[in-house]
């Protein structure tokens, strides 16, 4: 149609928005997306009352000073200190670390500052997807494969169940949370101070390591956070891999129980509800999410105090 | 304007009544040698994005202990050219030069020659200051320990501050973080670094484009220091600076949009702001368009 000249303004009748119900539709709207927001935070809220709660009921029966401190863990002789399954946890989280900071890191730093353009686009996602492993598959590999492997090649006194291959394979499986956190964190460090560390004669590697690696520090802190996180949390790996004694001070070479593997064990088996054994399962629980919350903070306390205001 | 008003304007600015003139020069020819000796020599240099070509065949003198000025109309390819000479340019993927740029008794673009050692060589300051994360202190001693430097640094920090005029206002705070300090202090900190890894000439983009007019008072003085041991060249959109601070004022100008930018004319200061050769030129310091 052709443009009528001269015209510079619509007819009258051209804009007729229909504001019929509009008041009626904005509150229906809001209310809808107030109502989904609170409702994932009474639910968390929710589970975290139920968990004290019945972690204060089984305090009524066991001393928490004893929970806190004693180093012997034997709920059916009333023994209840927690620390030989924390060690259990803090071992497997502490090798996965080992390997998951380095290896993660270097991955990061390859594929923000080295790899050509066009294979970052294509490891980036694949990297991501391999997060999304079953973690009960990661578990199997390490009781049928890894543990034989170092059984036969380089500790021949090694247990079936044993806290190395748990954290290993633990490690491999949060390599691509740390790698990919903290290779956005790289990545968003500008060009520019890149190149004022080129400009004085700074070879790549100097500047990946010395300026770029520290200008993205509280975004790889945050991402180890996040990775030490999924390793305390992690359940099927330890489960299946590291065994069910608790063991107090043991090498890592031996089994050894973790945190979230004892509220597995009790939860699966016989336990009548109501017994001080099963009013553990809520106190070690209670322990596991202050250790994460504990963490959570400190990340975000990490990531406002040192982030880069480029 | 009048014509009279303009030439008092200019001489407001320039500081060089028209009776000083000197005598005509070719246009576009560098200045002849007699002041100084060579800093940099620059020998048809064309540089390019990809595919597309940004500046073409620039050929420039660069005096020794002088500053150069750069001026132009933005786009034109003031800072691609300054980046050609420290080969910062080619950090840019998919970026390269042609031409030869000859620093000493060296083509920094032959083969074998290594941009690392050039970069050192050849410092820059850029249009953002760009600070490192790390205290006042190592964001000053960083460069000169990677370049192997084995004397004192305590001492080569306290130099490079005091050369860039920031010591007095940082001395009590060095190890704290060199984001703290405003934008203009930031630049100095920059400028300091640079002066750290002493480098025989110093390249800066549009240094104080960024900054309040205090803070580039004192980047100005600051420069005005520096030629005494340094060869500086220094992009500016700004003409009384560059009118202010500059001994020689090479002109970047386009044609037409999308060609290449060229270096329209070069001149001493003097001459460049109170008689250039060219039309363009004399449109653009006069503030005719730009
Ligand atoms: N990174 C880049 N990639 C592609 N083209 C660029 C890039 N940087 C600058 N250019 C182009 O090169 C030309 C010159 O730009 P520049 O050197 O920044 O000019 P000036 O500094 O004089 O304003 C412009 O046409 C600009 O669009
Ligand atoms: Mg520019």
């Amino acid at each position: 149609m052709a443009v009528e000249a001269g015209r510079m303004r619509s007819k009258e009748g051209d804009w007729q928005r229909n504001s019929r119900g509009r008041e009626f539709k904005e509150r229906v709207i809001k209310f809808l997306l107030t109502a989904c927001a609170y409702l994932s935070i009474f639910t968390t809220i929710g589970i975290v009352v139920v968990l004290f709660e019945e972690t204060v009921r089984f305090f009524l029966d066991v001393s928490i000073v004893e929970f806190l401190t004693s180093t012997r863990w034997a709920p059916n002789t009333g023994d209840f200190g927690v620390l030989p399954l924390v060690y259990g946890t803090l071992m497997a989280t502490f090798i996965a670390i080992a390997v998951a900071l380095p290896i993660g890191l270097l991955t990061a730093i390859y594929l923000s500052e080295y790899a050509p353009r066009r294979l970052r686009q294509y490891l980036k996602p694949a990297l991501e997807i391999l997060a999304g492993v079953p973690t009960v598959v990661y578990g199997y590999f390490a009781l049928t494969f890894i543990t034989p492997f170092l059984g036969n090649n380089l500790f021949s006194d090694i247990d079936s169940f044993n806290a190395i291959s748990a954290g290993l394979i633990m490690g491999v499986m949060i390599i691509p949370t740390v790698a990919s956190v903290s290779e956005d964190a790289i990545y968003a460090v500008p060009r520019s101070l890149r190149e004022g560390a080129y400009a004085l004669g700074a070879t790549k590697r100097e500047t990946a390591t010395k300026i770029v690696v520290p200008a993205a520090l509280s975004g790889i802190v945050a991402a180890v956070i996040l990775g030490i996180s999924r390793a305390i949390g992690e359940t099927m790996i330890v489960t299946i891999a590291m065994g069910s004694q608790a063991n107090f001070g043991g090498t890592p070479l031996e089994s050894m129980q973790a945190m979230t593997a004892y509220i597995v064990q009790v939860v699966g088996g016989e336990t009548p509800r109501g017994s001080a054994v099963f009013g553990s399962i809520f106190a070690v629980g209670s322990a596991l999410f202050l250790m994460t919350l504990a963490l959570n903070l400190a990340s975000y306390w990490f990531v406002r105090r040192f982030r880069e205001i480029y | 304007m009048t014509q009279s008003e303009r030439t008092r304007e200019e001489q407001r600015l320039t500081g060089v009544s028209r009776d000083r003139r000197e005598g005509r020069r070719d246009a576009g020819r560098p200045p002849a040698g007699d002041n100084g000796t060579l800093g940099m020599k620059i020998q048809d240099l064309s540089a390019f994005y990809g595919g597309f070509k940004a500046v073409t065949d620039v050929s420039m003198d660069i005096r020794a202990n002088k500053v150069t000025a750069l001026i132009g109309p933005s786009g034109c390819g003031k800072s691609t050219y300054i980046r050609c000479l420290n080969r910062m340019h080619e950090v840019i993927p998919g970026a390269r030069a042609e031409g030869s740029v000859t620093l000493g008794d060296q083509d920094i673009y032959a083969k074998g020659s290594d941009p690392v050692v050039i970069r050192r060589r050849v410092g820059m300051v850029f249009q953002k200051p760009n600070p490192f994360s790390k205290s006042i202190y190592e964001n000053v001693a960083w460069g000169a320990r990677i370049n192997g430097f084995r004397g004192d640094v305590d001492e080569l920090v306290e130099r490079s501050l005091r050369q860039a005029a920031l010591w007095d206002e940082v001395k009590d705070r060095l190890k704290e973080s060199g984001y703290g300090l405003s934008g203009g202090q930031q630049q100095r900190l920059c400028i300091a670094r640079t002066l750290a890894v002493e480098p025989e000439v110093i390249l800066m983009d549009e240094p104080a484009s960024a900054l309040d007019p205090v803070s580039t008072q004192k980047i100005e003085d600051t420069m005005a220091e520096l030629k005494k041991s340094y060869t500086v060249v220094i992009v500016t959109h700004n003409m009384q600076q560059a009118a202010r601070i500059s001994d020689y004022t090479g002109f970047f100008y386009i044609v037409n949009m999308g060609d290449p930018g060229r270096l329209w004319e070069f001149d001493e200061t003097e001459k460049i702001f109170s008689n250039p050769e060219r039309k363009e030129t004399e449109d653009y310091v006069t503030g005719r368009f730009g």
